[in-house]
């Protein structure tokens, strides 16, 4: 069938903020969606909430909203716009929730959306567990065993019935509080009591656990004709029992036989059906008995998802592209193959190399996480790694990860395996978390068996005998030497995936002697083409891997090339607002004329379609991987950026040649991250900072402190994400904080960062307002400030993690020039050539200065979003030799419009994946994520940040406030404007003291939690349990996550309470309480703010 | 594992470099075609139609999963060898019984791994499935061995994989007879439920078979160039009209020869588990697997319809005869290797029978 003209126009719904569990997959799934709808000729609105998206680029849709995914919201965009079709499945879990909500209300049927790709009855039937197991069980596939419990003499009858060992799940709970598996009665008793105690509705899924089986997924894609495909399977190293998202997985499967594979597909077929996904892509994962075969479905996901993303990557089968055109109507063989051109898309794909995906994580950043991997995803991002071998995917993974390792062991960091014994290493490995291949690879070449290690910890003996070919190839090595190595020699260890680097590391020689030598020996990397068909077919697009065989494929360009290097996976701190700025700069280059090379091994992104630049090398970003690609591109190469993928391509920037780096030369760069010459340039430049000083010892950091006085900012130097720094109060504090940073172990994991580098010192300027700016300049010098960016946190409250708003709500029009003069004058001074992000901050009306990158900031798309200006683009062309003049007469560039509106940029943390972790915001960044609330005024700007975010601000009831001494004043002003708009109070006793001294009404005192109750006083957790509080206040007082606080805090998470941790939010929060009231809800397409926008300039 | 470097020269003179596996051999000769399939090696090297032929495999890593005797698609391999570029050294799967390389070794199959098969398979895609040598020997002597192998075409290679003696399988109700002309097991899989099946020799005369009481006549796969299987189409044009007919692959390729239809010789084949076929009658896309060099002429024919073409290059899958109930297909409903989609052929197979019985 052709596609379908009864419909015009469709809605599709965005994802929402990055959080754990739905990253950039999403924008890359929606922007395939937007861009295909669009050349199909429907009329496009989006609605997405996240403003470092590519799909929210003004020009992806006709209609961008970037409004909160909340039914109310979405169904006034749907009045506004009256889309004839909705679709649902690209959006991830968030759209495919938000649809069934709006149909459930109504919404569709008053408005007449038709709901395309997936319709509520199959929705609900994937989603819901028990409707799920029933259906499978009616067409004869298998599921675990299990059953719902409500108390705990029940859950123990469920146990004995489905027979131990048993994996409890609460329903309705976020961060898997209450998760676990449980051997025998005893522990299910235990499991279960705080599993039903944890559930708001006292509900436990019971499940026969089947940890230790394989973990498969296919992904498969259906039409309207009922043509069926499956486009990927992947079997997972981790066994079951370990979230798919935190195993590492490998593409194609490897240890299934064809039949028991034939059996699987017939599964997936029949499971798809049944569900009555009528187009589009699924994801449906199995697990297999190893001992047996025996097959059970463990559950599908009607939608596009993560794994359709990796699935995509691998094979070049862009699904979401196809399932949006199989949701208009066209059915498979309908729509041709994009990479061979000549053949359909009703085909399976087949590849000739092996793709392996490694999860990041981030637990350093979440104190009193236990680092063990379960069955809820706690990863915040993932690396692709290509080879044709397991071994050389594997090791090529596991370094394109930047987590300090330089592939599977074989590096300074194995040493800390070292001193463990065999049987604790054994043990250890048997315990999933993110050490375990290197504990594997550590245990083999000591000579444990691939059985024990199997029985230990379910790795399939296939991926543990293959990874004791690497083993074995180290041994090798060692013994020929570096003297010793012969052509053959190094081919076979480059096969097996093993970095220069590590050979550097085996041999004690210099890396660049390595690579010298392998090259004489005429082993160089070959690059072969991604192209569905395992070569069968020419392929047209040129989407390329690194290895050693004999012929190599890829071709440089014809015309001036740019390499643009990506941002690596998803990190915090370093997320899909990098992916937007290569993304821009790979359009705004091709569109100006130049060939363009991305390369990145990020699967999730839009940086990593085969089709977002004109050669993608889906490689790891260190040196050795970096001028591979180099050298074949080398002919037209023009040079390389270096600058808009965050703080990866920055490190490699030193080592690059550095006439290839283009835009603010590596020099400059290292002036603006080496702490004595970046003061000497501030102090020249007469801009203030706070004072401060380094020390390696504690007696220089006490000299520093009598100097400058407490509180002092404590942090290691070179570090992004304000990672491991502390604010000191105190001698003590100091102490300590010194005393951490001595014995640093995690930092020298984050890219090469090390703790003998001297510790910061700086006075911590208390009660002051923050400031981003985001600017660029070009080679005639001239600076364009994208936008002044003030913080609602005050300073001390990392920038990534706390809300800023455009323009200005506080600053005077006199600071803002001031922090404007500043950033042209370190721009000037540094000879930036590109952008600049420049962080101040405002204590009593003084302005200064904190840091400045000569890069791209986290706030690039959000300043785009808000005033228009495409940053990326323009700072990409400037890296190039064009001048803002220039862009300013080809229509690039757009002067800045703020025009009316106020823009807010809100951060999403991921506190409900670490239920253990305290909710306080620190000069340490943890946010996964951001949203964005557009409107009128700052309060309903920042209202709409707050539902985007999550946490959706109440019009009436009770707040309770406790409030640190310090904080006290500030939070008198709120709390009397949430008096005036007649909610209630609740404090803490020295809090109410202070609110009822000045006059401000409290209802009800309580105490303290753990503190003897003096009266009969309620604690603020029994409130918060009962429901009786509708938002907390609660600023930080003392330290520790079981401070009062911290269990007030966990509370409110809990219970999905929204909590303010600072004075500042909770003023802006009642700010926009009051004038939601006053002018309710009313939604925007990005167009018309920017229209608005450049109509208010020209006037 | 390590038996020494091993090279493989084809026809042309393109030389890769490897290490031997699989049975010893100095030289070993044959001609090289590239199969596609992601898994399913063992029902690959199984299958007789391979005969003559030396297959690699593009997907990088084979051997994997071992060798489960359930699974061979005959009782010996018959293809001249293997070419690989990572031979696994440890299997792992519940039902393997033994690895690949020591069922290689027993059964007297040379192979080479370690091979660049990804540029293999794009100079064959580019100059066409040719004769080639591989082995220990020096390259020399293996240049001189592909340029004297003949390769497959005009040689008649049923016979050296046709069943010397009649034998009967399966415990259908039906009556059929199937021409061995190179059966794979899971053909006979699929008729022995429709079907007690009596497999002869493919040279067996058409009169003999209609001695006694027949239901069906099933053509089988085999190996090689349908033209020189003449005795086939002799028999195949005279039981046409008595008892319906389905054929596979080489079957196929007979019946329409019988029928007076042209053959031609592909590229380099469909050799895979993933082709889209598109069944005319309905539009529906089927994944099938593909084993075949040679195939039917596009409109060479008058007396029968095309019912099912490839969508990757219009090649005809499959014929159906407006006068006579006969049927066939080029690629393999039977799989096995590969998906499921299109068995149920058999089942109108056995309808086709039934409807014939019933006048
Ligand atoms: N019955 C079980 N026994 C052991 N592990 C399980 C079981 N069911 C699921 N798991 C593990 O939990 C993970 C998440 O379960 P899943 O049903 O996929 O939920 P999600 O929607 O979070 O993906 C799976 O990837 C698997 O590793
Ligand atoms: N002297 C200071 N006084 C108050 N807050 C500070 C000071 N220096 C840094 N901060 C806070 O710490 C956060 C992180 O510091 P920053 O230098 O930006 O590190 P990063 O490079 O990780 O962004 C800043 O966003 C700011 O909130
Ligand atoms: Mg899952
Ligand atoms: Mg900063």
């Amino acid at each position: 069938m052709p596609k379908r003209t009864d419909i015009h126009s469709i809605l599709l719904i965005g994802s929402g903020p990055i959080i754990i569990g739905q990253a950039s997959e999403f924008d890359y799934s929606g922007t395939q969606a937007c861009r295909v709808l669009r050349d199909e000729g429907y009329r496009v609105i989006l609605v997405n909430s996240n403003p470092a998206t590519i799909m929210t680029d003004p020009e992806f849709a006709d209609r961008t909203y970037v409004e909160p995914l909340d039914p109310d919201v979405v169904a006034a965009i749907i009045e506004r716009e009256r889309p004839d079709a909705l679709l649902p499945t690209l959006g991830g879990q968030t759209a495919l929730n938000l649809a069934v909500t709006l149909a459930e209300r109504g919404v569709l049927d008053r408005f007449g959306v038709e709901l395309i790709g997936a319709s509520i009855d199959a929705i609900h039937t994937a989603e819901n567990r028990e409707r799920f197991k029933g259906a499978m069980t009616e067409i004869g596939l298998a599921v675990p065993a299990s059953g719902f419990a409500y108390q705990l003499d029940e859950a123990l009858k469920v146990g004995h019935e489905v027979g131990y060992p048993v994996i409890v799940r609460p329903s309705f709970i976020m961060g898997g509080r209450g998760t676990g598996i449980a051997a025998d009665e005893e522990e299910l008793g235990r499991l279960a009591a705080t599993g039903l105690s944890a559930s708001p509705i006292s509900e436990i899924l019971i499940e026969k656990s089947i940890a230790g089986w394989k973990e498969y997924e296919l992904e498969v894609m259906r039409d309207n004709a009922d043509n069926c495909v499956v486009v990927c399977s992947i079997e997972n190293l981790d066994p079951m029992g370990v979230h798919t998202g935190d195993s590492i997985t490998v593409a194609p499967a490897q240890t299934l036989s064809d039949v028991e594979y034939q059996r699987m597909r017939d599964a997936a077929f029949a499971c798809i059906r049944r569900i009555g996904v009528d187009t589009g892509g699924s994801n449906i994962q199995f697990a297999v008995d190893p001992a047996t075969g025996e097959l059970v479905v463990i559950e599908m996901n009607p939608r596009v998802s993560r794994s359709s993303a990796l699935a995509s990557k691998a094979t070049g089968f862009p699904i979401a592209k196809i399932a949006a055109r199989l949701a208009v109507g066209y059915t498979l063989d309908e729509i041709p193959n994009d990479i061979t051109r000549m053949t359909p898309a009703s085909f399976e794909p087949t590849i000739d190399y092996v793709v392996t995906k490694v999860p990041r994580w981030a637990f350093e950043k979440f104190a009193g996480t236990s680092g063990v991997l379960t069955t809820r995803m706690q990863s915040v991002g993932e690396a692709m790694a290509i080879g044709r071998t397991f071994p050389e995917s594997l090791q090529k993974g596991l370094r394109s990860l930047e987590h300090g390792r330089w592939g599977l062991n074989c590096d300074p960091a194995e040493a800390v395996l070292d001193a463990v014994s065999d049987d604790d290493l054994v043990r250890q490995a048997g315990v999933a978390t993110p050490d375990r291949p290197f504990q594997l690879e550590a245990a083999l070449r000591r000579g444990i068996s691939v059985e024990r290690l199997h029985q230990a910890t379910g790795v399939d003996p296939w991926f543990l005998d293959q990874i004791s070919l690497i083993t074995a190839e180290r041994s090798r090595l060692t013994t020929i030497g570096f003297q010793g190595v012969a052509r053959r020699d190094w081919r076979r260890a480059k096969r097996l995936g093993f970095a220069d680097a590590q050979l550097a590391w085996l041999w004690g020689v210099p890396e660049a002697d390595v690579r010298a030598a392998r090259l004489a020996a005429g082993v160089r990397a070959t690059f072969k083409t991604v192209d569905t068909c395992g070569a069968e077919f020419d392929a047209n697009t040129p989407y390329h891997y690194s290895t050693y065989e004999d012929e190599d494929e890829a071709r440089g360009g014809q015309r001036r090339t740019v390499v643009i290097l990506g941002s690596g996976p998803n990190r915090i701190g370093q997320g899909i607002e990098f992916d937007y700025c290569c993304v821009h700069a790979s359009f705004a280059l091709r569109a100006a004329g130049y060939d363009t090379v991305m390369v990145n091994c990020n699967p999730e992104t839009v940086s990593t379609d085969y089709d977002t630049s004109d050669r993608l090398y889906f490689e790891p970003l260190t040196y050795e991987d970096v001028m591979n690609v180099l050298d074949v591109e080398k002919e037209q190469l023009l040079g390389v950026i270096v600058s808009l993928g965050g703080q990866t391509p920055l490190k490699l920037a030193g080592r690059i040649p550095p006439e290839l780096v283009l835009g603010t030369p590596p020099a400059a760069i290292d002036e603006a991250e080496d702490r004595e010459r970046w003061n000497a340039l501030c102090h020249r430049l007469g801009i203030p900072q706070p004072d401060g000083g380094t020390a390696a010892d504690l007696e220089t950091a006490l000299s520093i402190t009598s100097r400058i006085g407490y509180p002092a900012l404590v942090r290691p130097s070179y570090v992004l994400g304000g990672r491991a720094m502390e604010i000191v109060y105190d001698g003590e504090g100091l102490a300590r904080a010194m005393a951490e940073l001595a014995g640093f172990g995690t930092l020298g994991r984050e890219g090469g960062l090390s703790a003998e580098r001297p510790v910061l010192i700086d006075r911590f300027l208390e009660d002051a307002i923050e400031v981003d700016v985001d600017a660029l300049r070009d080679a005639t010098g001239e600076v364009l400030i994208g936008a002044v960016m003030e913080h609602v946190e005050e300073a001390g409250v990392h920038s990534g993690d706390s809300a800023c708003v455009i323009p200005p709500p506080t600053l005077t029009a006199a600071t803002i020039g001031v922090i404007e003069d500043h950033t042209r004058a370190i721009a000037e001074a540094l000879g930036v050539l590109g952008l600049l992000n420049v962080q101040f901050a405002v204590q009593q009306g003084s302005v200064y200065v904190i840091e400045a990158n000569p890069r791209a900031s986290r706030t690039v798309p959000f300043v785009a979003k808000a005033t228009g200006v495409p940053l990326a683009k323009v700072a990409a062309r400037v890296m190039v030799g064009a001048t803002l003049a220039e862009l300013r007469a080809e229509g690039v560039l757009k002067p800045p419009a703020p025009g009316a509106h106020v823009s807010v940029k809100e951060a999403v943390l991921p506190f409900n994946r670490f239920p253990d972790v305290d909710t306080l915001l620190g000069p340490e960044m943890r946010s996964t994520g951001e949203v964005m609330g557009i409107d009128a005024t700052f309060g309903l700007a920042f209202a709409k940040s707050q539902t985007a975010a999550g946490d959706r601000l109440p019009e009436h009831g009770t707040v309770f406030l406790s409030l640190a001494d310090r904080d006290k004043a500030g939070g008198l002003v709120a709390a009397r404007r949430f008096v005036d708009m007649g909610f209630a109070l609740a404090a803490t006793e020295g809090t109410a003291r202070y609110l009822r001294d000045n006059g401000v009404p409290v209802a009800e005192v309580v105490d303290k939690v753990g503190e003897p109750s003096n009266g009969h006083r309620r604690t603020a957790v029994d409130l918060i349990g009962n429901g009786e509080i509708d938002l907390v206040v609660n600023t930080p007082r003392g330290r520790g996550p079981r401070a009062d606080g911290g269990y007030i805090r966990l509370a409110a998470g809990v219970h999905n309470v929204p909590c303010l941790t600072t004075a500042a939010a909770a003023l802006a929060a009642a700010g926009g309480i009051a004038d939601w009231a006053r002018h309710g809800l009313s939604v925007r397409s990005l167009q018309e703010y920017h229209d608005a926008g450049q109509q208010t300039l020209r006037l | 594992m390590d038996r020494g470097d091993a090279l493989l020269v084809l026809a042309d003179g393109t030389t890769f470099e490897g290490e031997a596996m699989g049975a010893p051999a100095d030289v070993a000769t044959g001609e090289v075609v590239f199969n596609t399939v992601l898994s399913g090696y063992q029902e690959v090297i199984t299958d007789p139609s391979y005969a003559g032929q030396v297959i690699a495999f593009t997907y990088p890593h084979i051997g994997n999963y071992g060798i489960s005797e359930a699974d061979s698609e005959s009782a010996r391999p018959f293809c001249r060898g293997v070419v690989v570029r990572e031979l696994a050294r440890r299997p792992s799967n519940w039902r393997s019984t033994v690895d690949l390389d020591t069922w290689l070794v027993a059964h007297g199959v040379p192979g080479i791994t370690g091979i660049d098969t990804r540029r293999l398979t794009r100079h064959i895609r580019e100059a066409g499935s040719m004769p080639c040598a591989f082995g220990t020997a020096d390259e020399a002597t293996l240049k001189a061995a592909a340029a004297a192998e003949r390769g497959t075409d005009g040689i008649d290679l049923v016979a050296g994989v046709t069943t010397p003696a009649r034998y009967t399988t399966g415990d259908g109700p039906l009556r059929v007879v199937a021409y061995d002309f190179g059966i794979k097991t899971s053909i006979l899989r699929q008729l022995g439920e429709i079907a007690t099946v009596d497999v002869v020799p493919a040279s067996t005369p058409a009169q003999e078979l209609l001695t006694q009481r027949v239901d069906g006549v099933f053509l089988s796969n085999g190996p090689g160039d349908p033209a020189a299987v003449t005795y086939a189409v002799t028999n195949i044009a005279m039981l046409l009209g008595q008892v319906p007919v389905f054929g596979i692959c080489l079957g196929h390729q007979l019946l329409a020869t019988a029928l007076g239809a042209e053959t031609y010789k592909l590229p380099f084949g469909h050799h895979g588990g993933n082709h889209p076929v598109q069944r005319l009658r309905d539009g529906a896309v089927e994944i099938t697997s593909q084993n075949h060099n040679y195939a039917v002429v596009q409109g060479s024919l008058a007396s029968a319809d095309v019912t099912h073409v490839n969508l990757n290059d219009g090649v005809v899958e499959g014929l159906r005869c407006r006068d006579v109930p006969a049927f066939s297909v080029q690629y393999h409903p039977e799989a096995g290797p590969g998906p499921h989609d299109a068995r149920y052929l058999f089942e109108e197979f056995r309808q086709l029978m039934s409807r014939a019985q019933a006048h």
